[in-house]
């Protein structure tokens, strides 16, 4: 009896996609743990940084570093971090409206923007619809390094060494929890004085060779630190949302296929029900 | 008991080392450091070398650093230890490889943002989200 043969084979179907979402989610799962590990450890660092420049920024060095000093803002760069891949939900949509946003906002105004794209979504998103990328880093994998991003980061700091930018904003998404990622722009040069309370008398570091060498060194880290730290929770973050969107993929190709048995069961009740009334009736009639 | 101060060893993608200290030797760029507690604040750069810790007690933990910088305060040493070797020609390169790969990328490219075409863009996967939302509500019930 072939009642339904292509519901069935819709079935079948649902459910071997079924099975990739499953698959994907718990991939997806066991990546954000590490993904989570390896933000924590890499914590310590950008807190150990951020300790150094506070401090530096209350030790009223004898050399103002040009990182330290706020300009007239007339050309913006952004350091725009995205995931790798897609299917993870509205991650990567998110963020890129929040900085469309806020570039909309410094354009209005007159101010000219340059990009450092990093990974292929927002590589992908910003060479179809224009904007000037001058630097960009993909394919960091699921353990970014460093050495990845020295690179990219690199040309937007001699940008704004040589003065073409006067202004730097990174922009990740921040894990706030597994279902919760929030967009965020934050703006890492010129580097704005913490108010610190305790540090309130004068003193300096000694610097060893000259305070000038060691702020460039240290100021560049700083920076890459920032950034390292902003790919390193999105990674986080794609992997959540991934497994979020992945388990919701999972949950509607269930309901999906619950809906698909019953007509098909509706069907080949209504099938055999036709056919022994066929019966009967052929009985009756003879 | 001698006397003793904090030590954190970390790198960009990990915590190395933190716990006391009585001395702290490392190989900076003016030569060798060594640190005993109430040092004056410093900050100075670090050679590919050797960290060695002495700990309370006496004993002693070596570490390698591929450079970075070694920041003192009177009873708290901070070394942020690289994990890749820096050197100026290298960083360069990677800087140049980073401007060409943008450069390839952005070839018979508009170089001007059209924000409408974003927006246009961008609502429409907001759109799209919000239906799949949709939906999910109506099966959910």
């Amino acid at each position: 009896m072939a009642v339904g043969k292509e519901i069935r084979v819709k079935i079948n179907s649902i459910k071997n996609t079924q099975k990739i979402t499953r698959a994907m989610e718990m991939v997806a799962a066991s990546k954000m743990r590490k993904a989570q590990n390896r933000m924590r450890s890499s914590r310590p660092y950008a807190e150990k940084m951020q300790n150094v420049v506070g401090h530096l920024a209350n030790a009223h060095p004898e050399y103002q570093h040009g990182y330290m000093q706020a300009r007239e803002a007339k050309r913006v760069g952004y350091i725009v971090v995205s995931s790798d891949r897609g299917l993870c939900g509205g991650l990567n949509s998110n963020l890129f409206k929040a900085v469309v946003v806020s570039m909309k906002g410094w354009h209005d105004q007159g101010v000219e923007i340059d990009l450092c794209t990093i990974g292929s979504k927002a590589n992908g998103f910003f060479s179809r619809l224009g904007g000037n990328v001058i630097s960009q880093a993909e394919h960091l994998g699921d353990a970014p390094q460093i050495t990845d991003l020295i690179g990219a980061v690199k040309v937007m700091l001699d940008a704004y060494d040589e003065g073409r930018l006067d202004r730097l904003i990174l922009v990740y998404n921040e894990f706030v929890n597994t279902m919760t990622q929030q967009p965020q722009l934050k703006q890492i040069l010129p580097i704005e004085p913490s108010e610190d309370k305790e540090l309130k008398h004068h003193w300096d570091y000694l610097y060893e060779p000259e305070a000038k060498d060691v702020l460039d060194a240290l100021l560049v880290r700083y920076v890459e630190s920032l950034v390292y730290q902003g790919v390193v929770e999105n990674v986080a973050c794609e992997q959540a949302a991934r497994m979020v969107a992945m388990k919701a993929a999972s949950d509607n190709a269930g309901n999906l296929i619950d809906e698909l048995q019953l007509i098909y069961n509706k069907a080949r009740q209504a099938a055999i029900t036709q056919e022994i009334s066929e019966i009967v009736s052929g009985a009756a009639a003879v | 008991m001698a006397m003793t101060m904090h030590v954190d060893i970390v790198s960009a993608e990990e915590e190395i080392f933190s716990g006391p200290a009585e001395m702290v030797f490392a190989s900076g760029v003016m030569g060798d450091l060594g640190i005993l507690p109430r040092h004056a604040p410093l900050l100075t750069q670090l050679k590919p070398g050797e960290v060695r810790i002495k700990k309370e007690g006496g004993e002693e933990e070596f570490y390698y650093v591929s450079g970075g910088m070694l920041e003192v305060q009177p009873h708290v040493v901070t070394v942020l230890a690289d994990t890749a070797l820096r050197a100026k020609d290298i960083d360069e390169a990677a800087a140049i490889e980073a401007r060409e790969r943008a450069e390839k990328a952005l070839q018979d490219k508009t170089s001007e943002f059209e924000y409408a075409r974003a927006q246009a863009e961008l609502a429409e996967a907001m759109a799209q989200l919000q239906a799949i939302k949709k939906l999910r509500e109506k099966a959910g019930r």
